[in-house]
């Protein structure tokens, strides 16, 4: 194999001239962390009202929700990235338009939007399965108490659904770190796309994409490790 | 299949490789392309004039049809009846790897020859001499780099241009924002949409792109250079010496002859496909240099 | 905001669009599928097997695997498979892998890791008494896989199979980022050579919803016929 190995890339200095290749890769990681997170407080938000949507007795509440759901989820990540990235500034009246294509980390902002509608989708799912799945004796007791719908899911029913949910969920914010490195397409420098540039500039590929390798893995197990904590520390004594 | 280690280490001399393929052993690219009768050319997207995708999508262009030339020569020299040649797209970023993992035997595009590139990869005789600049777009009125100060810029990953353009960032802390696009027609993209204040690339490249857009007359070329003009030259193998052998002499052939001039003015001075834009750009005398001459030297200072 | 929309580009291009273009997206989709379960059923096998080496070197597989973005893997394939080819055929010089059989590697052995999970569920989903009564009839572990465990375990999870083929059928799109011309690919060059990106991906956008919109709602039906049978 004519590869010349070169395991001390890392600490020699970018083309950037802002530090070594191990802070190269070490800023697009704190990015892709920044984006995950960002979207998975909208794609959490979000995706619950929507998951309850498709709950609700209203008729009209759960087609807005299914609607919601089929539309996000049949349409690939890229596809969408490339919606929210070049499409919807054009479609926007001119105005608002420019003012967003001029905002400072653009990409950042379109990933963080496109990634938590995008994962919304998917949190509605567990969110609707999860109270489904709950005995339908449970909302009927909260209207025997006096409980308003609202009052029904705030105290009753997605306090018990988010618990059975969390694992799925776990699963769910995983994927939708993973999905950050599709942002690298319209060029939010996050970690695939750090580590893609590393190799550029050092023609170190296989260095580069191992290193990316190792910090995935690392992230995902504190990832695994934090949720089991959780789920530890919000199971109801008794239960299990 | 397993060559004789000795052999193999062995550098072969060009005077060997005048010799008849037949008379002795192949190795490397020519001998891979002798056992499968196929030789894989990488094309761009969006370099134009030298390899992009005309109105049916096929790969067309300058450095293409340079590259068409030396397939012929390697299928004359190693006497097939028939030589397959298979096309490949690759980007500014996966052109280097995929040149040293055998995906692609010569890339045909606007690849700059530097002594950096030469450590990964063989070039051949430059085709072309270009210097880094940046388009934008005339009503933001930039022409030197200074005026860059704190914008957003894009260029294309995996080029020279972006890495000049990071050291220019560092250097002379103009506190630019730079974004990595694919390949030029996305990078043109953000500039055209607003997304980015400047392009920054080869300016042969964005004198096309510019050419080619719906308002040509819109954008405008920065009058101060990143860079000396810069060689580029078709990539093939590092280490392949017969196969760069008969490369060079079809390059050097083609070059000297009247189809060489031809071939320039066909590109360059005349309308090109898919929208028959004329580029105008005639031959430099640094270009005319290179043709009577040619170099496939990665530094600048020889041409 | 449709006035300055040229639909024409769209109209003009089809024959690319879907000849090409999709034709590499379908095409890849069902050859990866089917390699993603053959591979990932064994992959299943190999973890359930208890057999100590086996079942490590599965898990270590399915979670590497299940813990990095796709769009890392096609690069990392894309790079590396000539490498691996060459060590494999014991060849000085890496082997020429094109750009598809690349792609369709790389798409099967992710795919798998995600395939194994489905189907380790449906093989565990089989009654135990089911393997126990093989065994009495004098069935080995192949026969009992074979002829009892698998065929059910295929049918119970059949529509997760199918809907997770779906999400394939939208990742394949990131073969974007080789420049490689699938339906999105094929898309963005003539939007980008046309300068019509409004028009070329709200129309790809489409294509795919309705492609994937009808697909599930057919998975939903077997699901539901499945189900009765069961």
């Amino acid at each position: 194999m004519n590869y010349t190995w070169n395991w001390g890339i890392f600490l020699e200095p970018s083309p950037e001239g802002t530090g070594t290749y191990a802070d190269m890769l070490l800023s697009g990681l704190s990015w892709t962390i920044a984006t995950a997170l960002s979207s998975w407080v909208i794609a959490f938000c979000l995706g619950s009202l929507i998951g309850v949507l498709r709950t609700l007795p209203s008729k009209a509440a759960r087609a807005v929700g299914t609607a919601y759901v089929e539309l996000f989820r049949n349409v690939p990540l890229l596809v969408q990235m490339f919606l929210w990235y070049f499409v919807l500034p054009e479609v926007l009246p001119g105005s608002l338009g420019s003012w967003i294509k001029q905002l400072p980390n653009a990409p950042f902002y379109t990933a963080v939007a496109c990634l938590g509608f995008f994962t919304a989708s998917r949190v509605a799912e567990q969110v609707r399965a999860g109270i489904e799945s709950l005995p339908r004796g449970q909302r009927m007791a909260g209207t025997a108490m006096g409980f308003t719908v609202a009052q029904t899911y705030r105290y009753v029913l997605l306090p018990n659904a988010y618990r059975i949910i969390l694992p799925p969920l776990t699963s769910e914010f995983l994927n939708n770190l993973k999905n950050t490195s599709v942002a690298l397409t319209i060029g939010l420098l996050e970690l695939t796309g750090r580590a893609r540039s590393m190799q550029e500039f050092s023609f170190q590929v296989f260095e580069a994409f191992t290193a990316a390798t190792i910090l995935y893995v690392l992230v995902n197990l504190v990832v695994i490790a934090a949720a089991t904590l959780i789920e530890r520390r919000v199971a109801v004594p008794g239960q299990r | 299949m397993r060559l004789p280690l000795a052999l193999a280490s062995i550098p072969l001399s060009l005077a060997l490789v005048a010799m008849p393929a037949a008379a002795q052993d192949l190795t490397g690219t020519l001998k891979k392309v002798k056992d499968t009768g196929a030789i894989t050319i990488g094309y761009r997207d969006s370099s134009v004039p030298f390899s992009y995708l005309d109105g049916d999508q096929k790969p067309v262009g300058y450095a293409m049809d340079i590259c068409l030339k030396i397939t012929e020569a390697v299928k004359t020299h190693l006497k097939l009846d028939k030589l397959e040649v298979k096309l490949n797209p690759v980007t500014s970023a996966t052109r280097i790897p995929l040149i040293a993992n055998g995906t692609i035997d010569l890339e045909c595009g606007s690849t700059t020859n530097n002594a950096d590139r030469q450590k990964q990869a063989g070039f051949t005789n430059s085709h072309f001499l270009t210097a880094t600049r940046y388009v934008s777009k005339k009503e933001k009125k930039l022409d030197k780099i200074e005026d860059l100060k704190g914008r957003t810029v894009v260029s294309t990953s995996g080029t020279t241009n972006i890495r000049q353009i990071n050291e220019a960032n560092a250097a002379r802390s103009l506190g630019l924002t730079i974004l990595p696009a694919k390949d030029h027609a996305e990078a043109f993209l953000m500039v055209e949409t607003g997304r980015a204040d400047a392009f920054v690339m080869d300016d042969v490249l964005l004198a096309s792109l510019a050419a080619g857009s719906k308002t040509p007359d819109a954008y405008v070329i920065s009058s101060e250079a990143l860079s000396k003009p810069e060689p580029y030259g078709i990539m093939l193998r590092k280490d392949d010496a017969p196969f760069k052998a008969v490369a060079d002499a079809a390059t050097k052939a083609l070059y000297g002859s009247p189809d060489g001039k031809a071939l320039y003015e066909k590109w360059f001075t005349k309308p090109i496909p898919p929208r028959g834009i004329n580029l105008k750009l005639p031959m430099t005398e640094a270009m005319q240099k290179q043709f009577a001459n040619p170099s496939d030297s990665p530094d600048p200072a020889a041409y | 905001m449709f006035q300055n929309f040229d639909f024409g580009v769209v109209a003009s291009s089809l024959p690319y669009l879907f000849g090409q273009g999709m034709v590499f997206t379908l095409t890849l989709t069902a050859l990866a599928a089917t390699g993603g379960v053959v591979f990932g059923t064994l992959l299943a096998m190999m973890r359930l097997s208890g057999v100590p080496g086996l079942w490590h070197a599965a898990k270590l597989y399915v979670e590497l695997m299940r813990s990095l973005p796709l769009v890392l893997v096609i690069f990392w394939f894309y790079f590396l498979v000539p490498y691996i080819g060459a060590w494999m055929t014991g060849s000085p010089n890496p082997i020429q892998v094109g750009a598809f059989t690349s792609a369709l590697i790389t798409f099967t052995l992710f795919e798998a890791a995600y395939f194994a999970e489905i189907m380790r569920a449906g093989i565990q989903s089989i009654p135990k008494g089911q393997t126990a009564a093989a065994q009495a009839l004098g069935m080995g572990y192949a026969q009992t896989m074979r002829l009892v465990v698998l065929p059910q375990a295929f049918r119970n999870m059949l529509p997760l199979l199918l809907t997770q083929t779906i999400v394939l059928f939208q990742d394949t799109s990131l073969v974007y980022v080789l420049s490689l011309t699938d339906f999105l690919g094929a898309a963005s060059k003539v939007a980008q050579r046309d300068g019509r990106l409004v028009e070329m991906y709200l129309f790809a956008a489409l294509v795919y919803f309705a492609v994937c919109l009808a697909a599930s709602f057919l998975v939903r039906r077997l699901q539901a016929r499945v189900a009765i049978i069961r």
